[in-house]
Order: structure tokens, then sequence, then C-alpha cells
């Protein structure tokens, strides 16, 4: 009986799909975390088929750290109109000047003043569910992520009390002040994520595609240059054909030389690729426990 | 949706503490060229910390700071590796005692149970406890892999007197379908490539076997049934009369046209249309998420089941059930709990512990005391609403529940449901009624 069979994307939306629907079901104030990166661009697809023919049930929420790209900022706005949905938008600049985001001397990233960005975001909105693109194969701390992954009033994620997840059943219940950080793309590796996007013709940001752009070499990575991050000296500005792999905050996202331009080509990149994709975000790479202590702190 | 053909398959790995089962994940992405660079730097990078000893590929799998420091995994663990034909989900479930939670969620969704034996030791306890806990959670394939076969000198006998010795223990398990590989994790013998150093094993290599085990048949295909998740209402004037009943189907098949039956309210009507992810269809399949407009204007919410009218399934508030208790708090007979079940939330009161199955020797016990953290047993409790459902051993999907502490939102058990002692009374179904 082959044609009851799924392939293996065709399970892994199914099951984006049902966790989605959960997540409308179960939740007052849900909302979709939508930055316009790829991952962003799938869970937009999977929401529109989880909700079709209606509207989206849930705002889409993104924390501009002001070192967005902006190619990113003019799409993410774009999509957000096209479907009709609501998108709601908080800046870290905003957050450090009510003093609720304090910047480290030194500190070049904004990846870390997101974290209370969004912390306030939540609140603000009284949101007692955020929808998040995250994928377990992303990093090792995120491989014992739950697909609900509660955090407590302090935004906070507690490795070892993390409530058991059986079969295709999802406890999404919380007190007042808590939240549930929902994972549908757990369980999608990169490459499913290309290839999904391949199937569905999903539009991307054109970062995402090789381009021509100034970097310079620092930190072993390529780093764009612009007016946030001019060179430092002695640093020879290059222009190379480039794309991003994944995208993080402009200071520190590395990009790749590449000559893919059309989905094909990176899928062949993604397959021949011996880095991982977080491989070229310095944010990562300050100890080996970097991300499970900025998710402890509340990040996504 | 016109894809790829590649298959997923979901396998649980178990093992005790020594077992290498770290080593064999690892070895298996190394192997298969699914660990990258940035991985392997990193990894050699804590080697070279603790004193330039050997890359423990454990240290890929076991991510958070506490498991680096105890050289033990706390967590069920998820990996991803792929080769050209299947894609792979690894539920790394640790194998100390304290942990059998942790083996029966990462069971729950697994269609394969990768059991690990040290050569050296046999099949010792904690490999028929992972044994069991895979039978229970109704995993249909094991593959049972006897490791370091280097430190037993490659020895055929050996293997031979570890596959008798497991076999023994086989009735006690409900699994279709066994598999033993001797293998070294460490040196690679038999994981991906076949052993030069053991020439009388003719099997396949382990990666091969994952590869090949047929699997298409896993998904039970009959009776359909549907817990309704949620309900789509667009309220738009183009489609201002329009209900999609959204869900995942959890068993069996459903076309158009097809007479369904809703539980517990016992209404039926036809299925007008069926959408699934890649739009409209004639007929959708278990575990497709659909949404399903119905030919009637029937009142129906989260929580309700649609089924075939053909074999219905039970529904009933009394319930007999096994259980593994998930939390330091034991379970109060008496107190109430919710139950989340399929698409339905409800209260519910354990009445009776039934037995007890001791861990260690696999006995069922009865004149039960008490059920405390990772203790399995069998239950008897009732439900305030009724529950729709089949036996767990029928249907994994429509068989399993959690319960929730209301008080904290803790999950503080998992169970399967077994047919209840209770013949059921067919429920009469009334047409089409508002």
């Amino acid at each position: 009986m082959s044609q009851y069979k799924l392939s293996h994307l065709q399970l892994l939306e199914t099951e984006a799909i049902h966790v989605m629907r959960e997540v409308a079901a179960e939740f007052e104030r849900p909302t979709l975390m939508f930055s316009g990166g790829k991952d962003s661009v799938v869970m937009l697809r999977l929401a529109e088929k989880a909700f079709r023919p209606a509207r989206l049930p849930f705002p889409l929420l993104n924390v501009d750290t002001g070192h967005n790209f902006p190619e990113l900022n003019d799409f993410r706005d774009r999509r957000a109109e096209a479907l009709g949905a609501k998108l709601i938008v908080r800046t870290v600049e905003d957050a450090l000047e009510k003093g609720i985001a304090t910047q480290v001397p030194g500190e070049i990233s904004r990846n870390r003043l997101q974290i209370p960005t969004l912390l306030a975001a939540i609140e603000e909105f009284e949101f007692d569910a955020a929808l998040g693109g995250a994928r377990r194969d992303e990093e090792k701390a995120r491989a014992k992520e739950r697909f609900f992954s509660f955090r407590d009033e302090f935004g906070q994620w507690e490795p070892k009390r993390q409530r058991p997840e059986l079969w295709n059943i999802y406890n999404g219940r919380v007190h007042p002040g808590q939240n549930m950080r929902v994972f549908p793309l757990s369980n999608w590796t990169e490459m499913d994520v290309w290839e999904y996007i391949k199937l569905e013709e999903l539009e991307l940001p054109s970062i995402y595609y090789a381009h021509d752009r100034d970097v310079v070499r620092r930190g072993g990575q390529w780093l764009p240059v612009n007016d946030l991050q001019p060179p430092k000296e002695g640093e020879e500005v290059q222009n190379l054909r480039v794309r991003v792999r994944t995208i993080g905050d402009i200071m520190t996202t590395g990009c790749i030389e590449s000559e893919a331009t059309t989905i094909d080509d990176i899928i062949a990149e993604v397959s021949a690729a011996r880095v991982t994709e977080r491989g070229g975000r310095a944010d990562d790479k300050v100890s080996e426990s970097s991300m499970e202590d900025r998710k402890r702190e509340g990040y996504f | 949706m016109t894809t790829t053909n590649t298959q997923l398959l979901r396998f649980t790995t178990a093992g005790s503490v020594d077992d290498g089962k770290s080593t064999l994940i690892g070895r298996l992405l190394h192997d298969s060229k699914s660990i990258f660079e940035d991985q392997w730097d990193s990894l050699q990078k804590s080697a070279d910390l603790a004193g330039g000893s050997e890359v423990n590929l454990a240290n890929l799998t076991d991510g958070l700071r506490s498991e680096r420091e105890q050289g033990i995994t706390i967590d069920v663990a998820y990996r991803y590796f792929a080769t050209p034909k299947r894609k792979f989900i690894i539920a790394d479930t640790p194998g100390h005692v304290q942990y059998t939670r942790n083996m029966v969620t990462g069971a729950s969704t697994a269609n394969m149970a990768l059991v690990l034996i040290d050569a050296r030791n046999g099949v010792v306890e904690q490999s028929k406890r992972h044994a069991y806990i895979s039978s229970l959670l109704g995993i249909p394939h094991m593959v049972v892999c006897i490791n370091k076969m280097d430190l037993v000198d490659y020895n055929e006998e050996r293997f031979r007197e570890i596959r008798e010795e497991f076999y023994e223990f086989v009735p006690h398990l409900e699994i279709r379908d066994i598999t033993f590989i001797p293998i070294s994790a460490l040196k690679g013998d038999n994981v991906v490539s076949d052993s030069e150093n053991m020439p009388w094993y003719h099997g396949p290599t382990l990666l091969s076997h994952l590869e090949d085990v047929y699997i298409a048949s896993d998904w039970n295909l009959k009776d359909f049934r549907m817990p309704v998740q949620y309900v789509i209402r667009p309220l738009t004037d183009e489609y201002h009369d329009y209900r999609g009943f959204a869900g995942q189907i959890t068993a069996g098949r459903v076309k158009v046209g097809d007479e369904i039956g809703i539980l517990p309210s016992g209404t039926r009507s036809k299925v007008k249309a069926i959408h699934e992810a890649g739009g409209s269809v004639e007929e959708a399949f278990c575990p497709q998420s659909v949404s399903i407009e119905l030919e009637h204007d029937i009142d129906i919410s989260r929580g309700d089941t649609l089924t075939t009218m053909e074999n219905l399934p039970y529904t009933t508030k009394d319930h007999d059930a096994h259980l593994c208790w998930m939390h330091e708090k034991p379970l109060v007979l008496g107190k109430k709990y919710l139950i989340k079940h399929g698409a339905r939330s409800t209260k519910v009161v354990f009445r009776e512990l039934h037995s007890k199955v001791d861990v260690q020797t696999l006995e069922e016990k009865f004149e039960v005391t008490e059920m405390k953290l990772n203790d399995l047993g069998r239950v008897k409790f009732r439900t305030m609403a009724p529950l729709v459902y089949d036996a767990y051993k029928k249907n994994r999907y429509v068989g399993g529940f959690v319960i929730i502490d209301e008080a904290t939102n803790d999950t503080v058990a998992a169970g399967m449901l077994r047919s209840p002692e209770k013949a059921q009374p067919v429920p009469e179904f009334t047409d089409y009624m508002i």
C-alpha cells in the first residue's frame, strides 16, 4: 500500500502543524516569533497551512536588535503584510533606553540584549506562548529541548525540570506570568528546512543567496562591513561574493564565500558543508555552554 | 506534496552507563559523515583541556554542563543524521536505573529500539529492563547490539551465548522483529562498515540494518480515529459557515463521503471535504494532520473524537492502564489529577494500584502500596469525562495518555490504556443533531 506512506518531510510537516494547532487551542495569547530568517519563513508557511482558510490566530513578534540586516527587516514587513498578519516589533534600542536592557562594556553583539527585550515584550502583551523556529540539531544544548519548553516567571529554562513529552501529547499548562516557548521545528535539520523551502518555493531574504559584499576577516570569519561595523585599523576590506548561512546579529554573523544563487545551489552547498550552521556565529563560541547559559536566561 | 521519498526512522538507544551507547552514536554520526568540523574541533578542544586525553564522542550528545561534569546523560537527547537512503532521529536515553522516565519518553515515538549489551557482561538486568520498556511502549522493531566484541577477541561463541541468553527472555516481550548484531562501537566493527575481525558474521552492519528495516507498516491504517484538536472557523464573508475540524489522524484512513461517528456525543455525519497540508484530498490517513468538513452542522469541539462507524472505540469513564510514574512526588490515591488523552483534558482519580513491575527482575508484584518516581505498574482509575480510545497495544497513538498535577502543572505520569474490564455497550448514534 505504497500510497499510504509519508516522506520524512511530510512527517515533519504533519508534526509541526499538530504542534501549532495545539498551541492555538490551549493558550489564551500565543504569538509567533518571526524574524524573516529561513526557519521563521518555514514556520510562517506551516502556520498558514495549519489554520487556512482562516487567518493566523496569533500575531507575529520580532525583536529587532537594531543590528538586523536591513534586507531582513524589509522582507519581514513585506511578508507580514502579504499575509494580513499583525506584526509586533520591539527593539533593543528601546529596551536600552528604558533601562530594561543594559550593555556590558565591550559587548559588540546584541544577541544577549535580545533576551530582556523579548521578556519585556512577552510581559507587555501577556503572551502565554511564543512559537519559535529553533531546531534541536542546531546546538547540543538544544538537543534536549522539548517541543513545549516551559519558562518560569523570569523567563528561565530549567533543563532538569522539563516536562516529559510522549507520543503527540503536549502539556501546555502554565500559571499566570509563566509562559511556554514552543518549537514545532524541533525535529527538523538544516537540510530539511532547505528542502522544504525548495519544495514550497518559499521566498527568502536576498542575503541567503550569493551577493557581492564588503567584508573583513576577523576571528576566523568574514564579517560584513557597514556603518555599525567599520573596518578596524589594519583590516583589509574586501569585496567578495558571499552569502549568510544563518542570520543573527549583523555584527557577528559570519558570511561564507559562495556562488550559490539558487536554492539548488544552496542545498548542494549545505550537503557538502563541513561546518555546522551556527559555526559561523561568534555568539555561540564563547564557551562550550554558552547556548545553555543564554537559554537558561530566557533566550529562545 | 511531491518530494523525495526519503523515509524517516526514529529509534531509541538504551544501554547501561558503560555499554558505550554515546560512543556508538558518535560512531554512527562520525562514520556517516554527519559530524561537522567545528563540532570535532570543539570536542578536540575539550579533550585538550582535560589533559590531552582521547576525544570523547559522548561529548557530542551530552550537551548540558552538569552532564559533562558528571560524565553521564541526564535527559533524552535527540540526534539527527541522514544517509542517502533514510533520515534518522535518535532518542538517546540514559541507562541509569533512576531514569526509567526518560527511557519511556524516548520509546514512545520510536519505530525501533536499539539495545546495547556489553559482550563481557552478557544480558544484565538493565538490558532486560530496556527491552521490557521498549516492548511495553509498543516499539515494533528491536536490534540488539552485542558491543565491545573487541574485548572478547571477536569470539563467535560468546556472541551466540549472549543471543541464547536474550532469547530466553524474549517470551516476556511483544516485539515483532528482533535482530542481533555483534559490534565494536569503539573500533567501528559492523557499525557502518563490515568487520574484518568477525568473518563468521554474515548479517548486516548496524547502519545497513537501520537503512533497510521495513517500517512502512508501522502505522495503524485500520479503524479511523481522529481527536478534534481545534475548530477552524474563518468567520469571513467568503467562508461564512465554514467549520474545519482539525486534528492529527491517530489511526486508519478516511475518505470523502465516509459516514463517521462523533464520540462521546454519539452523533454522526458524512465527510464533505478533507484538507491536508498539501491541499484538498479525497482520502487521508494516519498520521496526517488534516482538517475535515462535515455534511451537517453538528456541535463538535476540542476533545471529541471522529471515528469510523464500523469498528467503534471504547467510550468509558472507568479505566485500566499501565502507568509509568515520572515525578518525585508519589501517586496519591483519591487525589484529583488531570489526564490528557488525545485532545481531551479531564479530571481523573486513581482508585486502585493493581500491581507493580519490579524493574530489576521484571516480576509483577501485587499488594502494591505506592507508585513513585520511575515505578512501572498497573492502575485502575476513573475520569470525569469519558475517554474515547482503543487499547494501547492495538494502537499506540489512541491508547497513550499523560497525567498532570493541577497544582504544579508538572507532567507526573504517562500511561498506556488496556481494554476495559467490563464489556462496553455499543453507543446509539443519533442522526445529524445539533
